[in-house]
């Protein structure tokens, strides 16, 4: 094997711009598709986190009994929809308006349970369900009102929907960019070494040795670029990362430090990706151009 | 041994490169192969290396008709003949020690034999000193020896020599001339295409003639005119 490495760094060192043009496309591609995994997770998580909040909540009239919230309780069930329901009665809301207010004695003096709604939160397996729960929870005489906490989690799934779709047709662009990048940097090396090429056949040399250096040449462009990217990501993640977690807030702490399984597991999607993109675009170039 | 039987090469639909060719030559052979150009001397040559296959009639070595054989088989039947060319064709991007080591490299031996065996081979050819310069900074002879030597250190059975004096002085083409006999001592059959009347005059050896594809002379022990 060393033989073809031999080969390659020879190929490389006789046309060094090339190769750094070969590796800084590559780089470039799994830079975008790191950041865009990065990125994706991420929202991911911060998605998960508020879909495991309440996501509507609905206030009950006073005078309200146990067996009406039952009903209510029982007819979501049925739908299917739900994922979790949470009955929170008027001293449970004063709990939890204390521990809000805590540093606020004058607030908490104002307030007793009296005044305060019994309440049903609910959350529903996917976000698209929300308005039809609410609305549904909304036609029921003892409920007083339906209000959604927060529009968090729909601007949330939206945004993560239009971070796949963006990101995922970059990184296709890419991909299929850089395996051309591939195909034509190969191409050209076996044209111009088409003389050398023809010797090596008259000494006897078997196909397999020939096409050998072509494919893993491309393979070490593809993975030179693509541990770059990887590097290059974390590295910018790691220096943004106090702007970030600034901004994130409360859900900084669902992202933030990313673990090693996701770390490596990044690597080795991208050498996984860097190994495709390189040995096709090695191999579509041998097939176009080496004819033996 | 190498049989030529009734073999025709036309590259176009009006011109014969090889005219009905028919010829045996033995194993431990010499023979010069002597034409003008486009006489069909290195289409010979070729057919031989299996760059070409006949367009009718088979050409066999040792029995095995090789026209028939398939890809893999070809590269296996090259390892065991050499070939010499008017223009070296050594790798520029590779030193002489290289350059000779490629054509063990491509068999699959160990890299300690190689150095073993390239090392023994370029003290033979006298390039031991040169070993570590590129091609361009030779000399013609002393790159005309780095192919023969490339040519010969995987110890073919037949070696094919296309005008190797064709770009040397007169006394190179001499030095030249005589590593070839010496590896027809060997016993390695030679068949070397040349315009060198001087040379083929002085040995006396079996010389074929081609003129416009066709056999016009093969006699032992002959000079170099074509008739």
């Amino acid at each position: 094997m060393s033989i073809f490495f031999s080969f390659v760094k020879k190929n490389i060192r006789r046309t060094p711009y090339q190769a750094f043009a070969a590796t800084m496309v590559m780089f470039f591609t799994f830079f975008c598709l790191s950041t865009f995994l990065i990125v994706a997770v991420g929202s991911q998580q911060i998605l998960k986190y508020y879909e495991s909040k309440p996501q509507a909540i609905a206030f009950f009239k006073d005078g309200t009994n146990p067996a009406d919230v039952q009903r209510i309780e029982d007819v979501l069930n049925q739908t299917g929809k739900i994922k979790s329901l949470h009955y929170v009665s008027k001293n449970e809301a004063l709990q939890i308006y204390r521990q809000n207010n805590k540093n606020n004695p004058l607030l908490l003096e104002l307030v007793t349970a009296s005044i305060l709604p019994a309440s049903l939160e609910i959350s529903t397996v996917s976000p698209d369900d929300l308005q039809p729960i609410a609305n549904l929870v909304q036609k029921e005489p003892t409920v007083e009102e339906v209000v959604f906490p927060a529009d968090v989690v729909s601007s949330l799934t939206q945004a993560t929907r239009i971070i796949r779709i963006i990101g995922g047709s970059v990184v296709g662009f890419l991909a299929v960019f850089s395996t051309l990048v591939i195909v034509m940097i190969i191409g050209f090396k076996i044209r111009i070494k088409r003389a050398e090429i023809e010797t090596m056949k008259l000494l006897g040399a078997p196909v397999w040795f020939i096409r050998i250096p072509y494919l893993l040449e491309g393979i070490i462009y593809s993975l030179t670029g693509a541990i770059l990217g990887w590097a290059f990501s974390f590295a910018i993640l790691w220096y943004v990362s106090p702007l970030l977690l600034n901004g994130l807030g409360e859900v900084s702490s669902q992202v933030w430090p990313p673990s090693i399984l996701f770390i490596t597991g990044l690597l080795a999607a991208q050498v996984i990706a860097a190994l495709l993109v390189g040995g096709l675009g090695s191999f579509t170039a041998l097939r176009r151009y080496l004819k033996i | 041994m190498i049989s030529f039987k009734n073999v025709y090469k036309k590259f176009n639909l009006n011109i014969n490169a090889l005219d009905d060719v028919s010829l045996d030559i033995e194993n431990g052979e010499f023979v010069f192969l002597v034409g003008q150009s486009g006489a069909g001397k290195s289409t010979m040559l070729r057919l031989l290396a299996r760059e070409y296959v006949p367009t009718s009639g088979t050409i066999l070595i040792d029995g095995v008709d090789i026209s028939k054989l398939k890809s893999s088989q070809v590269s296996e039947y090259r390892r065991k003949i050499g070939f010499v060319f008017q223009d070296f064709k050594l790798l520029d991007d590779r030193t002489v020690f290289e350059n000779v080591a490629l054509a063990l490299e491509v068999r699959g031996i160990k890299e300690v034999e190689i150095n073993k065996e390239v090392e023994k081979t370029l003290k033979m050819f006298e390039i031991w000193e040169r070993r570590k310069l590129f091609p361009r900074q030779l000399s013609g002879g002393e790159a005309q020896r780095t192919a023969i030597a490339r040519a010969t250190i995987g110890k073919p059975s037949l070696l094919l020599a296309d005008e190797p004096t064709g770009d040397l002085d007169p006394q190179t083409s001499w030095s030249v001339l005589q590593l070839l006999l010496e590896i027809n001592s060997w016993g390695t059959t030679v068949i070397m295409a040349t315009h060198n009347k001087e040379i083929v005059d002085s040995q006396k050896r079996r010389v074929i003639a081609l003129k416009a594809g066709k056999i016009v002379k093969d006699k032992h022990q002959s000079l170099y005119e074509i008739h």
